[in-house]
């Protein structure tokens, strides 16, 4: 592919997704769909923008890795581990029930036994891809069933392994799935492939554990953002590379690598650094599996596809519902369940292709296959919509979100910012029994932090999905405590406009920048430096003679005219009118030193001490005396 | 109580120190006395915020306290005020189990703005000093402290530095009195 053919065809991706999917979105049928049309729109069967789709399909099945590894940093291993059950079960009991009833079907098709197990095995897998990203896009990824369906997915990336080896029956040429599995290790006797898995997993994990904090760290503290999203990918492609050696699904090992990742400071920014990789990738790949839905195939046996996919899916659900309830799930959830893994998986196309390539199956089967896998995932997000339509369902499936949420430590309050200013106030509150999960864009702060055992984060607190993940949908209050006066604003507006239940106080740099917090309706706010120059004040008072009582009301009165001056000029700073403002100023600016002479003159030395002094009393005491 | 010499308290609480000139005089007094502790309450928390922990402590290593403040509104100011509804605590004060002040003295040194006479049925002020620092002498008893009628200085009648000085040794003399006193 020569350059300018790479920039056109970037360009017709980019402008194609850019046309059709927020138009999908805005009748409510998702990105996935939106991609699905857009691959269909420049696609053989469209503009014929398109020239190889499988290759494409390849390159950006990349996304699948990362996203599963953004699955894994959402999940720690405590997590995990209360999802065993779901995953060998729940995924174990899929993958057999609806592989062998699918492989059923193939017979009564006519297929050979072998080829009808491999045929169905391979179309119980479902779209890791599709099903992640309707569930996410639908807020249901954090639900019961959400999580259902990702155990379940979890289970079919793990029974790849096997299926790979038993499916060498089928195919001629040894099965090396570009982009997914490499058979490098396979040439080595059972005993050491199993030795080289279990050494690749256990790398992973210890590096994971010993290694990236501190490589964080070094890379955090040289301010490079992009620097930080290489280290990150180079990470994921670390570790997808790894996989690959020993025959491991490189989704897995990233999964793995997430999961261990979890519970470092650096998972939030991690997250927010490559979810637009994931998202442009995954882009990319729904792209190429619209514009891989062969039509011609599809206009030319409409009856038999359409057989197809209404078999697929309909064997698919009914064996996943079946199995969900069985396993305990309510009926809800496991039609949600069922509904969102009817598919068949990105996973089949590669296995029908070579199976094709193989003679193991007539090409012509395969190609009716993969045609239905396609529409199948096309399917799915409508299926999902058909689903949220069923309103008593989703409620339902909403409502268990809530205490699931709250097995984590839900954080009273989020500290953003751990600098001088946020240690005092979350050492104030800490102290006071309040439960405070931290933000900072520090690494060495963070890692302070934590060492002392508390719940910090490394991360940009302007973005939404990081104060999620700090607790934001939990907690009750957000104190703003960033050096950055441009950043503290942001992240005012991001969490006003996320989380309104939140209440927000806010460090404020100056007068201005208070003006600013007032107009965004924090709840408080408080110049950064003014306590501190009050306090030094009152100090400066005592050393030139003021009783402590007389300097501590003379800067309390101070602060009070001070703060009622400020409420008032940034009325005239709110009007918007900088003219007015500025006249005001510069008006205000002569009258301020003079008005607050004239209070201090009358409530410090006058007013208080009048009620406190005598000598007005013993004046008229005296002349009473004197008179009487 | 076999001792020769109470050591001797005096919680002084006036928010204008500087303005008064028979607080001041009276304090200059009595300040620097060997067994008399001078603890400046709006100077030691010019913000209110009592560290009890402290004042108790105080109060344990001293025999006999004196509350030195002017006569606001026929009591102490403010911070005298918080300074017993934070120290004062039950169990440790007074109550079945509070004997920390058992058998101490306590005693008020008062500046009146009136003059005597108008403490007294017939006087505007309608009740003597006596009577308007019952509350005072109630919970002096409710801590089983022993309670010594109150030192008062008539503001009216310090009309000359002379006056002034006579009011600062008188009591003085008090101070020393109570330090002796026999139990």
């Amino acid at each position: 592919m020569n350059q300018d053919s790479f920039l056109f065809e970037a360009f017709v991706f980019l402008a194609a997704a850019i046309v059709s999917v927020p138009i999908a979105k805005r009748l409510g049928l998702g990105s996935v769909l939106g991609y699905l049309l857009a691959g269909v729109l420049i696609g053989p069967f469209g503009l014929k923008f398109l020239g190889d789709p499988e290759a494409l399909m390849h390159a950006s099945e990349f996304g699948v890795v990362i996203m599963l590894f953004l699955i894994g940093l959402e999940l720690n291993p405590a997590m995990l581990w209360r999802m065993r059950s779901a995953i060998v079960g729940l995924g174990g009991a899929q993958v057999l029930a609806s592989g062998g009833a699918l492989a059923l079907a193939a017979m009564g098709a006519g297929l050979d036994w072998r080829v009808a197990v491999a045929v169905g095995f391979t179309l119980s897998l479902s779209s890791t891809a599709i099903v992640m990203q309707s569930l996410r896009e639908r807020g249901l990824a954090q639900t019961d069933a959400g999580r259902g369906a990702f155990s379940v997915l979890l289970f079919q990336d793990i029974a790849v392994i096997p299926m790979l080896a038993l499916f060498p029956l089928l195919a001629a040429a040894p099965l090396a799935p570009a982009g997914a599995h490499a058979t490098g290790v396979a040439a080595l006797p059972a005993w050491a492939q199993t030795l080289a898995v279990f050494g690749a997993v256990a790398a992973v994990v210890v590096a994971g554990r010993v290694l990236v904090r501190p490589l964080f760290r070094y890379i955090a503290r040289t301010n490079l953002r992009e620097l930080f999203t290489a280290t990150a990918l180079a990470i994921v492609v670390g570790v997808a590379l790894l996989m690959q050696s020993v025959g491991l699904s490189p989704a897995l090992g990233a999964f793995v690598a997430g999961v261990v990742l979890a519970d470092s400071e650096y998972r939030h920014e991690l997250e927010s650094d490559i979810e637009p990789f994931r998202a442009l990738l995954l882009g990319l790949f729904f792209i190429s599996v619209g514009a891989g839905v062969d039509f011609g195939l599809i206009l030319a046996q409409p009856l038999m596809i359409f057989t197809i996919v209404a078999a697929l899916i309909a064997i698919k659900a009914a064996a996943l519902f079946a199995v969900a309830r069985l396993f305990g799930r309510s009926a809800p959830d496991a039609a949600m369940i069922a509904l969102a893994l009817a598919q068949g998986g990105e996973f089949a196309f590669v296995l029908f292709n070579f199976a094709a390539q193989g003679r193991v199956i007539p090409e012509g089967t395969a190609a009716l296959l993969v045609a239905a896998v396609a529409l199948s995932m096309a399917l799915t997000p409508l299926l999902m919509i058909a689903a949220e339509r069923a309103p008593r369902l989703f409620a339902r499936a909403e409502e268990r979100a809530a205490p699931e949420r709250l097995e984590h430590e839900t954080p009273d309050v989020l500290i953003a910012g751990y600098g001088r200013f946020g240690q005092i106030v979350s050492r104030l509150v800490s102290i006071n029994g309040f439960a405070i999960s931290i933000l900072d864009h520090n690494a060495d702060q963070v890692e302070l932090v934590r060492g002392f055992g508390a719940k910090a984060n490394y991360g940009d607190a302007s973005r939404a999905d990081m104060l999620r993940v700090a607790g934001a949908d939990d907690a009750k209050l957000l104190v703003v405590a960033v050096d950055d006066q441009g950043k503290a604003l942001e992240i005012v507006e991001t969490a006003r406009r996320h989380f309104p239940h939140l209440k927000i106080l806010a460090r404020a740099y100056d007068r201005r920048h208070a003006y600013e917090m007032i107009k965004r309706e924090v709840d408080g706010w408080e110049r950064e430096t003014f306590e501190g120059g009050l306090r030094l004040g009152a100090k400066a008072l005592r050393a030139l003679g003021f009783r402590a009582h007389q300097a501590e009301r003379a800067a309390g009165l101070f602060r009070r005219h001070d703060e009622r001056q400020l409420a008032e000029m940034y009325e005239h700073w709110a009007s918007d009118d900088r003219d007015a403002f500025r006249a005001a100023t510069v008006a205000r600016q002569g009258m301020i030193e003079d008005a607050l002479k004239r209070d201090l003159a009358e409530h410090v030395h006058r007013a208080p001490d009048d009620a406190w002094d005598t000598e007005s009393l013993d004046e008229e005491n005296a002349r009473l005396q004197g008179g009487g | 109580m076999g001792r020769l010499s109470r050591k001797v308290l005096i919680l002084f609480a006036h928010p204008a120190y500087h303005r008064s000139r028979a607080n001041r005089a009276m304090a200059e007094a009595v300040r620097d006395l060997d067994g008399v502790t001078f603890h400046d309450l709006y100077e030691a928390y010019p913000d209110l915020l009592i560290d009890v922990a402290r004042e108790q402590d105080l109060l344990l290593g001293h025999d006999a306290v004196i509350a030195q403040h002017p006569f606001y509104w026929y009591s102490a100011p403010a911070i005298l005020k918080e300074w017993q509804d934070l120290v004062l605590t039950h169990g440790w004060a007074y109550g079945r189990a509070g004997r920390a002040l058992e058998g101490k003295l306590w005693m008020h040194a008062l500046t009146a703005g009136g003059p005597q006479e108008s403490y007294g049925e017939m006087g505007y002020n309608r009740f003597t000093v006596g009577d308007l620092t019952r509350p005072f002498e109630a919970t002096a008893n409710l801590c089983r402290m022993r309670w010594r009628d109150p030192f008062i200085v008539h503001a009216s009648h310090l009309n000359s530095n002379q006056a002034l000085a006579d009011a600062a040794r008188r009591y003085r003399a008090q101070v020393l009195g109570l330090m002796r006193e026999k139990s």
